[in-house]
Parts: C-alpha cells; structure tokens; sequence
C-alpha cells in the first residue's frame, strides 16, 4: 500500500517508520526541512536508503500534496500540529483526491468525535485515550486503597 | 438579528463596531488573551475570550441562536472548520467566511463553504480594471453556472481587428455578446464589423479567458 502521511511530528514520524518497516510505500509531507531527522531516528540507514520518500511542503498547499504522491495514495494520515489543518487536509484527502482510507490524528476530543461521525474521515484523538487512562487509573487505585 | 463574529482582528473589530452601532446583537470571539484585554475596554459584554473553533466556546457565544456566523480569523483552516461546524452542527443557515491565502480559495469551494471574501483577490480584480495590461477584464463570474463576462479592448492588427463578427474565429464556449463604440453600446449581429479601439463583452467558460482575450489584444497566450 502507499501511504501519505502529512506532518513529521512525533505521531506522523514513528507511524511513518512502522509503515516502511511494515513493507508499505511510505512517503511524508512536511512544511519543515529539519524534521527529517526525526524520521532517521533508531534507523540504520537514512529515511531514503530505507526507501521512504520526503517532501518539503504545506499540508494546504495542493501542490505540495501531489509532489508528496496523493494521487497514489491508498492511506493518508493527517497528523501535523494543528487539529484544523487536519481536518481540512483530510477532507481535501477523501473529497478531491479520493483516497479510501484516511486518518486523521485530532487532539480536541469534541471535535474528534464529531468529524468522526460525521463520516468519510477517520478520526483518531490521543486527548481521549489520555482522559480515559488516567481516569480508569485513579478508579483503580482508589480500589486498592 | 443575532450575529457571531469568530476573529478579533482589524476586519472583525471593525465589523462588530459597525454591526452594533446598527443595532445588531453580535458576540466577538477572540482567543488571544492581550489581545481580548484590548477589546474588551471597546466592545465590554459584546466580546468573549476563547477559541472559536472549540465547541464548547461557540456554545457559550450562543451558536445556537445566531443567525450569522462570521468567520475571520486570520487562519484559513480555522475558518473552514468554523463555518462547517456552525452549518452542519448547530444549523446556522447563514454564514461568511474570510479567506487570507487566496491559494486557499480552492479548499473553501472543494468544502461548500461559500460566501467567502478574499481581499487579495479582490484587490487583484481592482487592479485588473485599473491597469489595462492584463489584456482584459473581469466583469461578472457565475461560479455555480461555470460562466464569466470579460471585457477586452479589440487592438489594431489583431486578428479580430476589422472582422465580421461570424469571421472571428472564437473557441467554443465563447460568444461576444456587446460591442462597446464610442456612441454607446450594441449587441451585434453576425455582420457586425470589429474596428481596433472598440472594446467587446465576450461571455465565456473559466479558463478560455487569455486564448479569447489574446484574439482581440494580438497578444499570443
């Protein structure tokens, strides 16, 4: 499978990483050259000597994102900075580009919920994930006082 | 008449001020803390402090009951998912959007969200209408009906330069509909004759505009 991941951050590099290391086409869109060197990272060669594919570029900018292969693309993740960028871009992703499964990583655990049911996105929130692990923590520490 | 503006910047301040003074109701939303603090000396109840794109904020500024909701922050995403999450969320039928890259127009027309305003843009029109360079100039654009009216200055020795109207060889989806002579205007007929220093309507498909244009300026797109 290709997969486009847009925003080199720590969630977009280290599933970047895994997908390569899965046998996937993986190539990543980021606005900021430097953070390449996140995905070299724990790597035993560089991102392209491992066959991974890197553009420099705004996940907004069309352009940028058909350098990046979203025409080719069968999964796209979402997974720069901002919650609304990322809806966008996976919006533009599904409606224009007609990726079949894309992803999106939101941080606002209200709106993740919406544009989840919303449909044609996937969304995917950590926030909640968090609130839900640290709640069922202190429900379980308070049992064994 | 209930309006929500999302962006406390120049062109949202401004709007609130204008939209209160002519008796609206109208809630500000700002997210930038010192920035609120300014505008809360000016607009006192009228502004509230928050992000507009959290739906918990839109809420208290009473989405539910707007009317109008505004959104002109200075990010483009940002007022997309505003826009989107007022219409489809909490049913607010009327929104206007502010776009600040006119590269993101495209975004904003792929998603709906419509009407948007883009001053570059229509600055660049402006510009277009004072500066006859461009060869030719945009009067109308029917986006939803996939027509635009341009306006062009037939040039001595083009190729429409002194043609029969039926003689000038326009691509299909193009029509000249006027024929602008210094004693007024007339809608022509195939017989027509095009002199250089005449200007023409031509009503056209986007995209066919420097190919038209280029027949009665000479310029070669």
């Amino acid at each position: 499978m290709f997969v486009l991941v847009t925003g080199a951050g720590r969630v977009g590099a280290a599933v970047a990483r895994q997908a390569l290391e899965g046998g996937h086409t993986v190539s990543v869109l980021d606005k900021d050259a430097l953070s390449h060197e996140r995905l070299d990272q724990g790597m035993e060669t560089t991102w392209e000597e491992s066959g991974g594919r890197f553009t420099v570029g705004a996940a907004l900018e069309t352009s940028a994102l058909i350098a990046a292969g979203i025409e080719q693309a069968d999964v796209f993740v979402a997974a720069t900075g901002g919650d609304n960028t990322n809806l966008v871009v996976a919006q533009i992703a599904e409606k224009r580009f007609g990726v079949s499964r894309v992803i999106t990583r939101v941080l606002d655990p209200a709106r993740a919920e919406w544009y989840g049911q919303r449909g044609g996105i996937e969304t995917i929130c950590g926030t909640r994930g968090a609130i839900d692990m640290v709640s069922s923590s202190i429900v379980t520490s308070k049992a064994g006082d | 008449m209930y309006v929500v503006i999302a962006g406390g910047g120049k062109v949202g301040v401004n709007l609130a001020k204008e939209l209160l003074a002519k008796g609206f109701e109208v809630t500000l939303i700002e997210q930038r803390r010192d920035r609120y603090t300014v505008l809360e000396d000016v607009l006192e109840h009228a502004v509230q402090y928050g992000d507009a794109t959290e739906m918990w904020v839109l809420e208290r500024a009473g989405v539910l009951r707007a009317d109008l909701v505004v959104a002109v922050t200075g990010d483009d995403e940002d007022n997309i998912i505003i826009c989107q999450m007022a219409r489809e969320k909490y049913m607010c039928e009327r929104i206007v959007a502010r776009v600040n890259n006119p590269n993101n127009v495209e975004h904003f027309e792929l998603l709906g969200i419509r009407p948007y305003v883009s001053a570059t843009n229509m600055i660049l029109r402006l510009i277009e209408h004072e500066v006859p360079n461009f060869g030719f100039v945009h009067l109308l654009e029917l986006a939803d009906d996939k027509l635009e009216i341009i306006e062009v200055e037939i040039a001595s020795g083009s190729p429409a330069d002194g043609q029969r109207v039926s003689d000038v060889a326009l691509p299909e989806g193009s029509l000249i509909i006027s024929v602008l002579r210094e004693d007024g205007g007339l809608v022509p007929t195939a017989e027509t004759v095009l002199t250089a220093g005449e200007e023409v309507l031509v009503v056209l498909s986007p995209g066919l505009e420097t190919q038209v244009a280029g027949i009665f300026t000479g310029t070669q797109s």
